[in-house]
């Protein structure tokens, strides 16, 4: 569904963030991206909707070259997407719902009654039902957050990329989110591609694990492999989050 | 595509290549500026959609209510100061009375769409400026295009739409209010009475003075909006990155009013 060939990306600054990178991300997967801060993962996300470009290699999405495509045909593949900004990227002007509407009234033909029925229900979903009226201002950073995830499948895309979904979340609104996107894909079929540091989240839902390190990509593995990783980059994300090899949550605490 | 990556570029080998690429880059930039003002002003098409009409209004409240104290103020002080600086010379060759005619006709060519210009410029368009800096940092452009919402119709057009009759209208305003405060000068400095003043005044208001005045302030309304759009998108780096956009709009800003409106005048007279 989105093929990564050969991708290098290397900043005006001479930054090379991403090395080489290839790998695929099927149909109606969920497909978690983790790895330390600045390894790429958003450079990697924004590369698949075209808000970057590759200095080499292709990212194609289906039978569709974004990297290469222009102007309408650029557009077309974009409205295949949803895309949920790490920094939510609400417009600052507008309330909760109007922003949530956005999309659809500006590329629907839907009436207000149909609008406020499925902004309404996408914004049940993330839990933010009584926060319509709010300005994205006057949110937490992770009510702003859902509010941006609300705005990206209010649309129905077929693909939603998630920039740490759940981070600034408590683990109560994490959970509820996470099975919101494990939900999507399995009702909807909806391809997911999860950058997350949050590993309980990604050995819960994904259905495979890439792990990203020094512009590689070091692993993809489905969680029930990633869990026994020998990889010393994947065992201390483990590690951190007290996840051991004998499994989850179990008693590993000092 | 408003949202785009620096291009990555091997380090210049000589002189002449830095300087090529520097002449190179600056028309490039100048042709994205232009690119921004055509684009709006083609959206303008859609100016009278709902969400759009709703959008242009919004805007010209915010670029005429809410500078009109700022506006009024310098106006006012603008005819007090023509009237007195050119009263003190008439009064040698005792033509005092003139002054009236002095002022009005200074205030319509010249000084009206002049002051009006810098004044939204310095607060209207450092707002926008600002405004649309941060949406970029914030990577709410981004979020746009992704929605294929093109960022010139949205928030472009109807800034462009407002600010292109809103300029015209606090034109025609401050030189009304400056010939107001030039008759309180005349009258209280000068010793001219109201009704000479104002004799003199209208008799040299001309139709052409006010249309020319006019034009020039409709000109700065597109080019407020085209500066201070062009140097928001054009923000990265963060809250720096802002301050420097909204700092280079203004300064953009007055010397494009000051050579455009020299060059409009030359055209008609
Ligand atoms: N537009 C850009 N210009 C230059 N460098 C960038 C840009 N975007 C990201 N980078 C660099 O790429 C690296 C990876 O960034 P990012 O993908 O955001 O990290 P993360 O994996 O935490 O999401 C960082 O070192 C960042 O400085
Ligand atoms: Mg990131």
């Amino acid at each position: 569904m989105i093929r990564f060939e050969h991708v290098t990306k290397v900043f005006g600054s001479g930054k090379r963030v991403l090395d080489d990178v290839s790998y695929e991300v099927e149909r109606g997967e969920i497909f978690t991206i983790v790895g330390p801060s600045g390894t790429g993962k958003s450079v990697s996300l924004k590369h698949m909707i075209r808000l970057l470009s590759p200095t080499s290699g292709r990212v194609w999405v289906g039978d569709d070259c974004v990297s290469e495509a222009e102007g309408r045909e650029l557009s077309r593949i974009r409205s295949r997407f949803g895309y949920l900004f790490q920094s939510a990227a609400l417009l600052a002007w507008m309330d909760v719902y109007d922003n949530v509407a956005l999309p659809l009234r500006e590329k629907t033909r839907l009436t207000e009654g149909e609008i406020e029925f499925k902004v309404r229900d996408a914004l049940e979903k993330v839990g933010l039902g009584g926060e319509g009226a709010s300005m994205p201002s006057d949110l937490s950073g992770g009510m702003q957050k859902r509010a941006g995830l609300a705005r990206a499948i209010v649309t129905e895309p077929e693909i939603v990329l998630y920039d740490e979904p759940t981070s600034g979340l408590d683990p109560v609104t994490s959970r509820r989110i996470d099975e919101l996107i494990a939900d999507l894909s399995s009702r909807l079929g909806i391809t997911s591609v999860v950058v997350t540091h949050d590993l309980h989240s990604a050995l819960s839902i994904s259905t495979r694990i890439a792990m990203l390190g020094g512009g590689k990509v070091l692993s993809i593995e489905p969680p029930s492999a990633f869990i026994h990783s020998t990889l010393p980059q994947a065992r201390a994300f483990l590690e951190a989050q007290y996840i051991t090899r004998r499994g989850a949550w179990e008693a590993n605490r000092p | 595509m408003i949202v785009r990556e620096p291009p990555v570029r091997e380090p210049a080998r000589s002189a002449v290549q830095r300087l090529g690429r520097r002449v190179f880059d600056i028309l490039a930039e100048v042709g994205r500026a232009a690119m921004i003002c055509v684009g709006a002003v083609a959206a303008m098409r859609f100016a009278f959609t709902k969400r759009a009409r709703k959008d242009i209004v919004a805007q010209m409240h915010f670029c005429a209510v809410r500078s009109l104290p700022v506006v009024s103020v310098v106006a006012f002080f603008i005819g007090m100061i023509l009237a007195l600086q050119i009263g003190i010379e008439l009064r040698v060759y005792n033509q005092e009375a003139l002054t009236g005619s002095a002022v009005m006709a200074s205030m319509l060519r010249e000084m009206g769409p002049f002051m009006s210009g810098l004044v939204l410029a310095a607060s209207v368009g450092a707002a926008m400026a600002a405004q649309v800096g941060t949406m970029m940092v914030n990577e709410e452009i981004a979020a746009l295009e992704i929605m294929d919402i093109d960022p010139l119709r949205f928030l472009v057009m109807p800034r462009m739409a407002a600010m292109a009759v809103t300029v015209p209208m606090m034109s025609f305003y401050t030189c009304a209010l400056g010939v107001l405060g030039g008759a309180v000068v005349s009258h209280t400095q000068l010793a001219v009475p109201w009704a000479t003043y104002f004799q003199n005044a209208m008799d040299f208001a001309s139709t052409k003075a006010l249309w020319v005045g006019l034009f020039k302030a409709f000109l700065f309304g597109f080019i407020i909006v085209t500066v201070s759009c062009y140097e928001g998108f054009r923000t990265e780096h963060g809250a720096v990155g802002v301050g420097r956009a909204t700092r280079q709009s203004v300064v953009t800003n007055f010397l494009l009013i000051l050579i455009v409106g020299y060059f409009v005048t030359r055209l008609f007279y």
